[in-house]
């Protein structure tokens, strides 16, 4: 139904004014994210995920970017008609990002716990007044939650005497440490190595099971939504191609670009990796018309230019924007 | 060994980063590469796998000059690459290149691609129009001719990758080191400049040292794969056996760590090996076999002593003290 | 097939384009670029300009002296009768000059030893350079001009000179912190494992890198100059009556304040256009030269 969702964007429209014109950067994005739900946003470079997610948190930098059209709901409410007073609560208590390089995402000269104190006082307005104690309490409570060993004292640590393992879990603990309800996380451990990467996917995966958080994971690698995500939805120039239940969307998967990319990625299995799909991104000055894709689809139809297609119900929870695919209601009942 | 093309002989590299105490005045040092021997041979391509710290970019840059090695040996052909005074020769320089992993900064910025790209065709002289030199090399890597007068901002990630690559085979090199040249790029680009790569390996009997932290991309690249931990190399192998027959602890949990796409690729998995810890500073290098306090078969003798290279297969050596 | 020349001409009238486009979109920096051209001009074509041209040089006329600003003379004339706004004109000369000729003197050693410091970043030869760069960095700058032009004969020339000795390690500096860094880039690195020159990795790798902030740098710089230049001039160091250098003016004018106050105001005004628009443009120029983001 429609009132458990916690996240509701619809139509969004942002372009950005540039010398020679402007990029018609979001063309019509919709997207959801359901309490407790752990979504996945796959989508290459350029492809406007972290616009998205930055249109959502009312940190696009406002010229030259500009939003054209579309409404993003959080809990109800549409976060571009407030102001920003009351933006400050909803982005204080309701939602958290954790940033792609934890080094870059603490600031280096402050303490661990000041800014995580920070974190906590500004989640709720009621923890603005707590003592210093139990806020101090809350911190300590977050880092460990986390699974960082000797809390108490790497309150008094700077971000430089740390890991990067250990900063990305700081960066986890502020982010829920206020109890907020939506956490977005832009390519998380993707600077850190591999086996890192691992623990702190584990870590999300446990920590927005137990406090029943959502999470909107975004990435380009097709193998961390597949350990991490309910369900994925994947990203061409600006609009959603196709969203499915996690399991599907990689045994089944039915754009075009959902099958070029997985295709494209290198099997352990072996066997040589399959060219990549031909063709660049699009000029967002100029995008092509219709459907975003189709110059570099090999099974375009002329439709394809004329029209843009919309997503298509294929059931379960799958949708797919592609005219290859007809069945099902157009535009049926929100996922 | 007769055959191969460079041969690196217990290269070690430590960097002197401060010292310690201020009469005795320790240096501290940092053992980036501490005793690393591997050959390649004439147009195969050579795996080096590790996680940070590990030393592969160290021993990518020492191999193609960056650094001059602490001790140890590296030869082209048979030949050292140093003079008995420890300087590098360059007359054999142009055999040797190297692609960096980060394409942004390693083109200049304020430079026009025809200068990068023409750059070392005008050092080594080269036979024909400079310009026809140039629009060839872009077409060897598939880029169109008009690029040339672009600078590197107009251009994209995998575009200004292949540049590099045209830079790099524009000295006809025999032996080209790619330090990570994916990473920073977009699976579907990545597919691109690989299949690029081993095209124009088998067109001009290239051969590649090629490094990178992601195994999936490894085991469709390489035909022979060392994995290194903190300096050292732990294990080496064909590709295939490397990855169906992994014997290190480390190889076993790095293995298991990566993030895959399909259910055959979970099979192939060790299983049960949950990463542990994280690496060490390379300052403080642990006592024994570096890898003893993550290792989850870790033995008695495993923090004393530091185990040597064996042979388990034909073809596939492990260092360490479980197969001694 | 497209001839390559126009293909690079085309691609050149581009980048034109888009930096002109990054330099207007500040409506201050345009108004910095007008200024500036406005007093280029004005120095330029002075003879043609100004309206008595020969007030710029010994001229009396009494019968004129100490006119508040009128119809005849906008500006005024001072105490002997010349007309304020034609000796600005001229003066505007001066000032010009001693900005170019200071920062010609100053920019290419500066930028020079600054790149082969930066490059040589824990050598001998960089600690010799940027030691002997903090000695003179270490002297108040006026009271060094001061000491060098008084112990000189004044005038202009020894003006400028007092002042590019005390200017050119601001230079060094700059590029110094610039190339220390830039030499870590992969792209200098590139060129060395290929086999270029020393010559090549300074000047055409690293340098072109660090154009942009000494072009900023300049055009504040010019500001700056001119302002010392007045103000040697006006503790009677530079410019010598009866030669119309915007300082002396001031100086002058400053004993018949406040009553003929336009005697020393006009001249200190055109000093404030002056630094002000090169201070303009130079934001401009920042703007415009800063490396694009993709």
């Amino acid at each position: 139904m429609e009132n458990d969702l916690l996240l509701d964007i619809r139509d969004l429209h942002v372009v950005f004014d540039v010398f020679g014109g402007t990029l018609k950067v979001l063309d019509g994005v919709d997207f959801t994210v359901r309490s407790g739900e752990k979504v996945g946003l796959v989508g290459e470079t350029g492809c406007g995920k972290t616009t998205t997610m930055k249109a959502v948190l009312r940190v696009l930098p406002m010229p030259p970017a500009r939003v054209t059209g579309g409404e993003i709901y959080f809990k109800g409410r549409d976060i571009l008609q407030m102001t920003s007073r009351e933006l400050g609560r909803v982005r204080g208590e309701g939602m958290a990002m954790i940033f792609q390089d934890p080094t870059t995402a603490l600031n280096p000269v402050f303490t661990i716990g000041t800014q995580l104190e920070a974190a906590v006082k500004y989640s709720a307005a009621r923890e603005k007044r707590l003592p210093r104690k139990q806020i101090r309490e809350r911190a300590v409570a977050a880092l460990k939650e986390v699974a960082l060993p000797d809390p108490e004292r790497l309150l008094k640590n700077y971000p430089f005497q740390l890991s990067g393992g250990m900063r990305q879990r700081v960066c986890i603990a502020m982010a829920v440490a206020g109890d907020r309800k939506l956490i977005i996380a832009d390519e998380p451990g993707t600077s850190l190595d591999v086996s890192i990467q691992d623990q702190i996917l584990r870590l999300l995966r446990g920590l927005t099971d137990k406090l029943n958080t959502s999470i909107v994971l975004i990435t380009h690698t097709l193998g961390v939504v597949r350990e991490l995500a309910d369900r994925v939805y994947v990203m061409y120039a600006g609009n959603m191609v196709e969203v499915a239940p996690t399991r599907e969307l990689f045994s089944q998967p039915l754009h075009p670009y959902t099958v070029g990319l997985m295709a494209a990625v290198p099997k352990l299995t072996g066997g040589g990796i399959a060219d990549g799909i031909p063709g660049r991104i699009p000029d967002y000055l100029n995008p092509p018309t219709g459907c975003r894709f189709h110059p570099r689809c090999d099974r375009s139809m002329p439709m394809c230019t004329q029209e843009k297609p919309r997503f298509v119900n294929m059931g379960g929870d799958h949708q797919v924007a592609c005219f290859l695919y007809t069945q099902g209601e157009e535009g049926a009942s929100r996922p | 060994m007769n055959g191969d093309l460079l041969t690196v002989t217990d290269l070690k590299k430590h960097f002197i980063v401060g010292h310690r105490g201020i009469v005795a005045r320790e240096p501290i040092t940092v053992k980036a590469v501490d005793g690393v021997s591997f050959a390649v041979r004439e147009g195969e391509t050579f795996g080096l796998v590790g996680e940070s710290g590990s030393g592969k970019s160290t021993v990518a840059y020492t191999v193609v000059g960056m650094y001059r090695p602490t001790a140890g040996d590296i030869a082209f052909r048979g030949e050292s690459l140093y003079e008995k005074g420890g300087k590098r020769r360059s007359d054999l320089r142009k055999e040797i290149q190297i692609v960096f992993q980060d394409p942004g900064s390693s083109l200049n910025p304020r430079r026009t691609i025809k200068d990068i790209v023409g750059f070392p065709l005008r050092l080594y002289g080269s036979d024909g129009n400079l310009q026809t030199r140039v629009r060839e090399l872009l077409q060897m890597v598939e880029l169109p001719e008009d690029y040339m007068y672009k600078y590197p901002q107009m251009l994209g990630g995998g575009e200004k990758q292949m540049v590099a690559i045209a830079r790099a085979l524009a000295t006809d090199p025999s032996f080209v080191i790619l330090d990570e040249p994916t990473s920073a790029l977009d699976v579907s680009i990545q597919a691109k400049i690989i299949n690029l790569l081993l095209r124009l390996q088998r067109e001009f009997n290239l051969s590649y040292l090629f490094i990178t932290h992601d195994l999936s991309l490894m085991r469709n690249v390489a035909s022979r794969v060392a994995i290194m931990y903190l300096g050292k190399i732990c294990e080496v192998a064909e590709a295939a056996e490397f990855f169906r027959n992994p014997y290190h602890p480390y190889t076993q949990m790095l293995l298991s760590s990566i993030p895959v796409v399909s259910e055959e690729e979970e099979e192939l998995k060790p299983k049960r090996i949950t990463s542990r810890g994280e690496i060490p500073s390379p300052v403080n290098v642990p006592s024994g076999c570096s890898f003893h306090p993550r290792c989850s078969q870790c033995g008695d003798t495993c923090s004393a002593d530091d185990p040597v290279m064996v042979e388990v297969e034909p073809g596939h050596v492990v260092r360490c003290h479980k197969f001694a | 097939m497209v001839s390559a020349r126009i293909l690079g001409s085309a691609q050149r009238s581009e980048n034109l384009r888009r930096n002109w486009y990054k330099f207007s979109r500040n409506r201050l920096s345009l108004i910095g670029l007008c200024t500036v051209a406005l007093v280029v001009f004005l120095a330029v074509f002075a003879p043609l300009v100004a309206p008595y041209p020969e007030h710029a040089s010994a001229f009396v006329d009494f019968e004129n002296a100490s006119l508040p600003p009128c119809r005849t003379y906008p500006f005024g004339t001072d105490v002997v009768g010349r007309d304020i706004m034609s000796r600005i004109f001229f003066g505007f000369r001066f000032s010009l000059m001693m900005g170019v000729v200071v920062l010609s003197l100053v920019v290419p050693p500066g930028v020079i030893l600054g790149l082969v410091a930066g490059y040589y970043q824990g050598t001998w030869l960089d600690t010799a350079i940027m030691r002997t760069t903090d000695i003179f960095l270490a002297v108040p700058p006026l009271v060094l001009a001061l000491a060098i032009a008084s112990v000189l004969t004044p005038n202009l020339f020894n003006a400028m000179l007092a002042v590019s000795l005390m200017w050119w390690p601001w230079y060094c500096r700059l590029v110094y912190g610039l190339a220390s860094t830039l030499r870590n880039e992969f792209f200098v690195a590139s060129a060395e494992t290929i086999g270029a020159s020393r010559f090549h990795i300074l000047f055409r790798e690293i340098l072109p890198n660090c154009i942009s902030p000494i072009f900023t740098k300049m055009s504040l710089d010019m500001g700056w100059v001119i302002l010392i230049g007045s103000s040697l001039s006006f503790v009677g160091l530079g410019v010598q009556p009866p030669r119309p250098g915007l300082g002396t003016m001031v100086a002058d004018g400053s004993k018949y304040l406040p009553d003929q106050w336009w005697i020393a105001v006009f001249p200190a005004l055109a000093i404030v256009l002056v630094v002000l628009g090169f201070n303009l443009l130079g934001d401009g120029l920042r703007d415009m030269l800063a490396a694009e983001e993709v």
